[in-house]
């Protein structure tokens, strides 16, 4: 689409829903949120970018295939839920840290836990749609 | 009469008929642009509504989920108008 206001408006769009998405996930272990919304945001705010520039331009910025962020994610979230097993605790117990860390809160495994999820959820969703809008 | 009382009693019935309103020009929208036009504003008078019900219930975690739906409301738009584009060219 060659909309010049659209294609501003884009490139200021995607740092912003990105910052989003992060705040997002980094507030949803007690209040609405998480990794798989957070997720989903972020790859909106490349779809918009892919939309406006053309997709060849927003695989100059991303520079990888999104499918590699994949495993990637999955291993973040084993090593997250194997951790506790090293402590003598069942798998997937929550470990958390004794004191608050300013801006992020408390940080725990279930924080790693739902970043792996964000960048699965990342990877799946624009591997699906850039597929898409390549053949189409 | 107060602002709750005005929302509840105003604001949403005039919400929930234009979504009746907009529901039926949906259906019977001749075109595929006009289905995707009356789809927009479907979804934009949702966002009004979750406005106003987080107004009502003092919830302003509401207003998050309103924003997100507007984003998915404008990457929707957007894609549906690039494809129609895509296909009245090849055609």
């Amino acid at each position: 689409m060659k909309t010049l206001i659209f294609k501003t408006a884009s490139s200021y769009l995607l740092p912003l829903l990105i910052l989003f998405s992060i705040f997002i996930l980094l507030r949803g272990h007690y209040l609405p949120g998480g990794g798989f919304v957070g997720g989903l945001i972020a790859s909106i705010a490349f779809v918009i970018h892919s939309f406006a520039n053309g997709l060849e331009k927003t695989r100059t910025i991303i520079k990888f295939h999104p499918g590699f962020l994949i495993p990637v994610g999955l291993l973040i979230a084993i090593i997250s839920g194997a951790a506790p097993l090293f402590l003598g605790q069942n798998f997937m117990t929550g470990l958390w840290m004794d004191d608050p860390i300013p801006v992020i809160g408390m940080v725990g495994t279930a924080l790693f836990f739902d970043t792996g999820v964000y960048i699965v959820v990342i990877g799946i969703t624009l591997t699906i749609i850039f597929t898409i809008s390549e053949t189409l | 009469m107060n602002l709750y009382d005005y929302l509840y009693y105003i604001i949403l019935p005039i919400l929930s008929i234009s979504v009746l309103i907009i529901f039926i020009r949906f259906l019977i929208g001749p075109t595929l642009s006009d289905r995707v036009i009356s789809l927009d504003l479907l979804l934009t008078t949702g966002i009004g509504i979750i406005a106003v019900y987080s107004i009502h219930t003092n919830q302003p975690t509401f207003l998050d989920i309103a924003m997100i739906l507007a984003l998915i409301a404008f990457l929707s738009t957007v894609a549906f108008a690039y494809y129609l584009e895509k296909r009245e060219r090849n055609d």
